[in-house]
Order: structure tokens, then sequence, then C-alpha cells
């Protein structure tokens, strides 16, 4: 159960974005249209799996005084590997994700998991932990980015959502839109959680 | 370097493109440290201080090491680290020069290394007055002036939406939108409003 938790947990239970709150920034900056939200969350998914694997690796042999340091250097040589490598073989989606692909380094989510949970615990579970949390923060750029993209500009992926006499809601693409959607799904989550807390404890009554 | 540019720089940072609510900078402080007005003035002016420290530094390193030794490539690396040590060593030396701005000024210090706006203004700064061929002197003051505007936008930001949010303290929102998801929406509503600066037109 253990194992399979560390990798579930970050995709609900403790997704990083709606959950713990951290990552924002790239989450509502790049989250103006599903693909960019993809490229994001695969660029921050592999600089996590790296800065987790190597944490892991080395975390008995960094003085404890110097950690955070340690931690930044390590995950910045992903993002310029990342920013290298995307800059040459996809240059259109390093274009638009912007100053935000260098600005990995300064995720809150990857130097957070380095900190809380690679640095105390072996490779196999880092691993799992760092593809979960990968995916979380995918998924929520992914879910924010759909309603921006669907409401803001008619399309998915690129595709004709809505007929061709759909006037899409402008505001939607701008800044405003990112930070009324995620409030709004911020919020929904929230129901969601209170309505589970509920159904459990009557089904505890139930049994008790 | 003319004085027009200049001009459109900083009011571009401060409302435009504002770090908080255009650019989507700096969210974790924004969202973290806005609770009580006197706080976020607080974080807000560590925030000016050190952007304008990193323009200046980080200009330095771009300008004399990077772009000399042919290894731009490693300026994420280099930048980041700049900062945090820079972060660690204004903290040192406003605590042996000043203890009372050490005590208002010193619990935000250690937080701003995590900050992206401090590391995106570096970032902003190349991509738009160092790649192009700027003389090298005006180059030099429109990024330290970028670096003061932008640490200025962020600050009025966090200061309206704290005051914002003490006001909101004594409403009744509803439960599950309490906290974090009301100050998103704040937030949106805000951006709305800064969304009327794009349409100014200066220098």
């Amino acid at each position: 159960m253990r194992p399979l938790g560390e990798l579930v947990k970050g995709i609900y239970r403790e997704n990083p974005v709606f959950r713990l709150a951290l990552g924002l920034c790239p989450a509502l900056a790049v989250s103006t249209s599903v693909e960019n939200a993809l490229g994001m969350g695969a660029a921050a998914t592999f600089v996590l799996l790296g800065s987790n694997i190597t944490v892991s690796l080395i975390r008995n042999f960094i003085p404890a005084k110097v950690r955070i340091p340690c931690y930044i250097v390590v995950i910045a040589s992903f993002v310029t590997t990342v920013e290298l490598v995307m800059g040459a073989y996809l240059p259109e989606l390093a274009k638009s994700l912007g100053i935000f692909l260098p600005l990995i380094v300064v995720n809150c989510i990857i130097l957070g998991r380095a900190e809380a949970f690679a640095s105390k615990n072996t490779l196999g579970i880092s691993i799992l932990d760092a593809v979960g949390m990968g995916i979380g923060f995918t998924f929520a750029l992914t879910l924010i980015a759909a309603f921006r993209e669907v409401l803001g500009d008619g399309k998915l992926m690129g595709y004709m959502v809505f007929g061709p006499r759909f006037q899409p809601v402008l505001l939607m693409i701008l800044a405003p839109g990112a930070f009324i959607t995620i409030g709004l799904l911020m919020g929904y989550f929230n129901v969601l959680d209170a309505r589970m807390k509920k159904r459990k404890s009557e089904a505890e009554e139930k049994r008790g | 370097m003319d004085l027009g540019q200049l001009f459109a720089i900083i009011v571009g940072a401060i409302f435009v493109s504002n770090f908080v609510l255009a650019r989507f900078l700096g969210l974790c402080p924004f969202v973290g440290v806005s609770k009580d007005s006197d706080s976020a003035l607080g974080m807000g002016m560590a925030v000016i201080f050190v952007m304008t420290m990193a323009s200046i530094v980080t200009w330095f390193i771009y300008t004399y090491i990077l772009v000399p030794l042919d290894i731009v490539y490693l300026r994420t690396i280099a930048f980041i680290l700049v900062i945090a040590t820079l972060v660690q060593f204004v903290e040192m030396v406003i605590e042996k020069v000043s203890p009372t701005l050490h005590k208002s000024l010193g619990i935000y210090l250690p937080l701003i290394t995590t900050n992206c706006a401090v590391l995106g203004v570096a970032v902003v700064n190349v991509n738009e007055f160092m790649v192009t061929d700027l003389p090298v002197a005006t180059s030099f003051i429109y990024t330290v002036v970028h670096g003061l505007a932008a640490g200025l936008g962020f600050t009025l930001a966090l200061v309206l939406m704290a005051s914002i949010r003490e006001r909101l303290e004594l409403v009744d929102v509803p439960e599950s939108m309490r906290g974090i998801p009301i100050t998103f929406i704040v937030a949106g509503l805000m951006a709305m409003a800064f969304l009327g600066f794009s349409g100014l037109k200066v220098g």
C-alpha cells in the first residue's frame, strides 16, 4: 500500500497546487493553453524527478547546514538541461513558456519535495513521490488551462469546441481569468473535501 | 538613453505589467504575507531592496563574467546562487548596521530567496536590456530602474491586497471559499482593474 500511496497522494490528496498552494506562479502564468500546460508539467516533472533522485542519493553526504544551497544547485543544473534541450528541439514551446522555464528553479514544489521528502527517504520511494507530485502538478495546470482555453479561445488543444458563432470570453485568457479560475477551483475542491469528510463520518456512525 | 524611455519602464513595471497581477511572479508571498498591512509593508520594503540589489549584481555578473567567458547558458545557476548569497549577506549586514531595521525586515528576508519575483526580475532584465545592443551605461541604468520599479509594483499589489483582506475578515464569506480561494478571486478583480492600465501609451 505504501509505495502506491506515495505515488497517488500527489494527484489529489496532497495536490501541490490546489491543496498545498505551491508552485502557483507557473500554474497561473502558463495555463493559457492546454499545450503550454502539458509542456510546463512535463518540464517540471523531469526536474522534480532528477532532483529527487539526486538528492535522495547524496542525502547522507550533504552537511545539514549547507543542504539548501546544495539542493538549489542540483535543481538549477536540471533546469538548465531542460532549458537547453527544449530550446533545441521544441523552440516554439520554449518561447511560449518564456521566463517561466528558467523560473522552474524557484518553483517551491521542487525544493519542497527535496527538503521534505527526498532528503529523508530512499531512492525508490523518492522516485514514486516525484512522479506522483509531477502528475499532480501537470493535472492541476491542465485543468486550469482547459477551463481558460475553452472559455477564452473556444478551443481545446487547438480544436474548435464550440460552433463558429461562439464569442470567446477574452478575459479568461488574460491575467484576471487565471486568478478567478484557480480561486473557484480551489473553492470547489474544498466543497468536495467537506462532502467526503461528511460521508466518511456518517458511514462511521452507521457502523458504530 | 532618454528620459521618456525611463519613464515608460517605471510606469510599465509598476502598473502595466505589474509583477504580481500581470506577470504572475511572487504569488507565494502575495498569498502568504498579505494577511495584515503592516507585515505586507515590511515584506514589500524587503523585496524592493533585494530586487534592486539583485538587478545590480546580476547585471555585473552577466555583462562582465557570463558574456566574456561565453557561458551565458549558465545564467540560471549563476543568478540563483548569487541571489541566495546576496540575501544572506544583506541579512547579516542589516543585522550588524541597524538592529531595528533587522527586527522589522529580518523575518521576511529568508523568504525572499525562493521568491520567484527576484529571479524573475533578473531574467526579464537580461531579456529586455542586456541581449539587446544598448550602450553599457544605458543598459545598466535601465536595469536598476526596472528592478526598483518592479519592487514598487510588487509592494503596491501586496499592500492593496492586505488592506482588502483586512476588510474581508469582517465579511461573511462562504465556508469553502475562505482563505486562499477568496484571495484569488479578489486578486482576479484587482488584475481586471490593472488591465485598464494596459491601454496606457507612454514614451
